[in-house]
């Protein structure tokens, strides 16, 4: 199994490694590298998968690492772990992005940098894989930052256009604040136990070596990683303006696979949680549930309102980590993958075909707006009917996969919140169920616009056409996998898939902290497990047709007066309609707080340090100039003198040479008589 | 003049005289005359020790071997200053200072 994990890993890299080197200049500019790439990795994963579910045990895993680094007291070793939860994983993101893949083929037609994007494609899915294998924090951590760079590469993907530029930039920045506080964790995780491998922090943190304090602390810090990665509150800024890249980026990154990163990694550090920490987690969790749902109520993009969705259910998934319905929450992370991908990719076919109008008729306005849409149900009814599955789906409606993730999810947070002395838990299932009703509102609210209705614009709605079969095909498929069946078997029922392989499959691993203290953490009692959960279903199956039927009497019967409500709810509806102000409020404070400090830093370097550079360099040119000048005056001097002396000695000494012979005999004869009288003495 | 005392002093002042016209002359030919005044005092010189000393020959001999070569020299540089005075036309020795410096 370990090998073929690393098949299923390693393969999209040596996709990208082609494609982003030769990609250019193959066949087809190398589309189908990426594609075959993923679709081997997609078949075993299948294999992978269907071997799990022969197997039918939930407490499957191997594991399998080698030492990476070795020094003396500081050991990492890298390794894969793969149980239930991986593989499973692992099958939501091989699908999806194969599904992805394909549908780009069609979508990304024509673009000049279509090469790269498939390399981008590729190098995205081998840093998911990777997130997902890998059995220590360090390395998650590593395909953490990968799989962050990728969505940087993939939302600035046309980064001509400076919104997607800044978008890019944004979402990368974001994310490294929450990384900030992973790192943090990370390190008191090592300092602590001194090693990054889950299943020894398991067994370690169980034996009590990170308690209390430190333990909450830990937990709550490496959450902040999947704040920023999954757009929770207050990180979520990133994730409605990374939809300025391509649809099929929208699918895959910030739908189905990275955003759920975070919630992979709460689930695989859920065992490390304390109370405190899983609150933290759990409030987090359903506020944001609930807020990202009241923004997207009034949201004209189509793509920022599956965007807003997006982070509403991600708050749902952490929220079940939190109360600690970990099935429930991973549940839904699969669902939501395919349903949740699924709208993207509709969205994007409707703006495939808002923009081959555009082109046509030589509008020059945004095509993602719905309010230029209407009607769409008759010219584009593959991309109507599936986009109708999904919405469904997500509405949490029964024989739809959504439901049964949903409802787990709601009774989960009811089960907690009766299970608890202090009444205010109950906030979390009102967060829950307020999400509930608003989701369903919003989702049909956006299908009436875009399928249901006159056409605002006649001009376009004339050359709206359905998209090729290329994008269809990926519909359809995930249109499928929406249906309740999958998640049931081997039960048959639509209400609840507690007995189908995938709670069999996916257990809680137990918590260490609870081994630690003795006790659980949270306790929930059977008989209200069970009631809330009963209870918890007639509560959404109710809202989520109210909440349906809210939206087709302002929407489609006009039987209530939209415009008139928001009137009469103005400051709310701006409120919504602004995203709270929350970007504006980041940008004057964090923003431009940290702009001034550039400033003041830039001065200091500007003034005090290059003063000081250039004040070296002063006093540097004056003591070489003196230098100089000792060295000509002084040096040179003692040299010239010497040689004006030789000259002079020289001089004199040749006017000996009269040439004159009586001279030099009287010259000889001198000498011979000194030295006679020399001898003589 | 029995003893050997005055002869060696005439040797000794034709010697000094003849010095003194080698150095002092002008004349190149002048030169030449000193310098055979320098030589004729050393057969003085000689032949005084010949009688007084040796009481023999051999100083006589000597003499004569001086007296050949001084006129074989007084030849032959009489032959160099004729050659000079083709060139120079001149036979003035303070004129003979190519060497000079």
């Amino acid at each position: 199994m370990i090998t073929l994990a690393l098949y299923i890993w390693l393969l999209p890299l040596l996709a990208f490694v082609i494609q982003i080197f030769l990609g250019k200049r193959l066949p087809r500019k190398g589309d189908w590298v990426s594609v075959s790439a993923i679709g081997i990795s997609f078949i075993l994963s299948l294999v992978m998968f269907v071997r799990m579910l022969i197997n039918y045990t939930p407490d499957f895993a191997v594991h399998a690492s080698i030492p990476w680094i070795d020094a003396g007291n500081f050991k990492i070793s890298m390794g894969i772990y793969l149980d239930n939860l991986a593989i499973v994983m692992a099958m939501v993101v091989a699908t999806v992005s194969f599904v992805v893949h394909i549908y780009s083929i069609g979508y990304m037609e024509g673009d000049p940098r279509y090469s790269r994007f498939f390399a981008y494609l590729s190098l995205f899915s081998f840093s998911m894989l990777g997130l997902i294998f890998f059995d220590n924090l360090f390395g998650i951590f590593m395909m953490w930052e990968l799989v962050g760079l990728c969505s940087y590469l993939l939302i600035g993907f046309y980064f001509e256009k400076k919104s997607a530029s800044d978008a890019g930039k944004k979402a990368f920045i974001t994310n490294r604040v929450g990384d900030w506080g992973f790192l943090i964790g990370l390190l008191i995780v090592f300092t602590t136990l001194g090693t990054f491998t889950i299943t020894d922090i398991h067994t370690l943190v169980a034996q009590g070596k990170l308690a209390g304090g430190l333990l909450t602390a830990a937990g709550i810090l490496l959450f902040a990683g999947a704040v920023g990665k999954s757009a929770q509150f207050p990180l979520h800024i990133w994730l409605p303006d990374a939809m300025e890249g391509p649809t099929p980026v929208s699918a895959l990154i910030h739908a189905a696979t990275m955003v759920a990163a975070g919630v992979y990694l709460m689930a695989r550090i859920s065992f490390m949680l304390s109370f405190d920490a899983m609150l933290v987690v759990a409030y987090i969790g359903g506020f944001t549930a609930f807020f990202a749902a009241t923004i997207a109520i009034t949201q004209n993009d189509i793509k920022r309102v599956l965007a807003y969705s997006t982070i509403s259910q991600l708050g749902y998934m952490i929220m079940a980590i939190g109360v600690g319905a970990y099935q429930a929450g991973f549940f839904h992370l699969v669902t939501h993958a395919m349903f949740k991908a699924g709208l993207f990719l509709g969205s994007g076919s409707v703006i495939h075909a808002m923009h081959h109008a555009m082109h046509k008729t030589g509008v020059e306005e945004d095509p993602n707006d719905i309010r230029l849409m209407g009607g769409f149900r008759h010219k584009m009814p593959v991309t109507y009917y599936t986009f109708l599955i999904f919405s469904l789906a997500l509405s949490g409606i029964p024989f739809f996969s959504g439901f049964l993730s949903k409802d787990a999810i709601l009774g989960g947070t009811l089960a907690f919140a009766m299970a608890q002395s202090n009444p205010i838990h109950y906030l979390l299932p009102v967060f829950g169920f307020g999400a509930a009703i608003i989701t369903a509102f919003y989702m049909f609210r956006l299908i009436i616009k875009t399928f249901y209705g006159e056409p605002k614009r006649p001009d376009l709605y004339e050359h709206i056409h359905e998209s090729p079969k290329v994008m269809t095909g990926p519909l359809i498929t995930l249109a499928t996998l929406s249906i309740w069946i999958f998640f049931t078997l081997p039960s048959v029922t639509p209400l609840t898939a507690e007995h189908g392989w995938f709670f069999h499959q996916i257990k809680e691993p137990e918590s260490a902290v609870s081994i630690q203290l003795g006790h659980p953490v949270s306790e929930i009692p059977e008989q209200i497990e069970h009631a809330a959960h009963v209870n918890g279903m007639m509560i959404s199956i109710i809202l989520a047709l109210s909440g349906i039927l809210l939206a087709f009497m302002f929407y489609y019967w006009k039987k209530w007066d939209v415009e008139a409500l928001t009137r009469k709810i103005r400051p709310l509806y701006d409120l919504s309609y602004h995203k709270y102000y929350i970007d504006e409020i980041y940008n004057a404070t964090f923003v431009r707080g940290l702009l001034l400090w550039n400033n003041i830093l830039a001065w200091f370097d500007a003034h005090i340090i290059d003063g000081i550079v250039n004040g070296a360099a002063f006093v540097t040119r004056h003591v070489s100039r003196f230098s100089g000048i000792f060295d000509l005056g002084f040096i040179d001097g003692l040299v010239n003198a010497v040689a004006d002396l030789i000259n002079n000695v020289g001089q004199g000494l040749r006017k000996v040479q009269t040439g004159q012979i009586q001279f030099y005999i009287f010259g000889a004869l001198a000498g011979l008589i000194l030295i006679i009288i020399g001898t003589l003495m | 003049m029995n003893t050997l005392m005055p002869y060696l002093i005439i040797g000794a002042i034709v010697f000094t005289l003849g010095i003194f016209t080698i150095l002092s002359k002008k004349n190149a030919v002048g030169i030449l005359m000193g310098v055979e005044l320098v030589l004729n005092s050393v057969n003085i010189n000689f032949i005084a020790f010949a009688k007084f000393v040796d009481k023999g020959l051999n100083g006589q001999i000597v003499a004569i071997f001086i007296i050949i070569l001084a006129a074989a020299e007084a030849a032959i540089a009489l032959a160099i200053i004729l050659n000079i005075y083709r060139s120079k036309t001149t036979v003035d020795v303070t004129q003979m200072n190519e060497m000079k410096n």
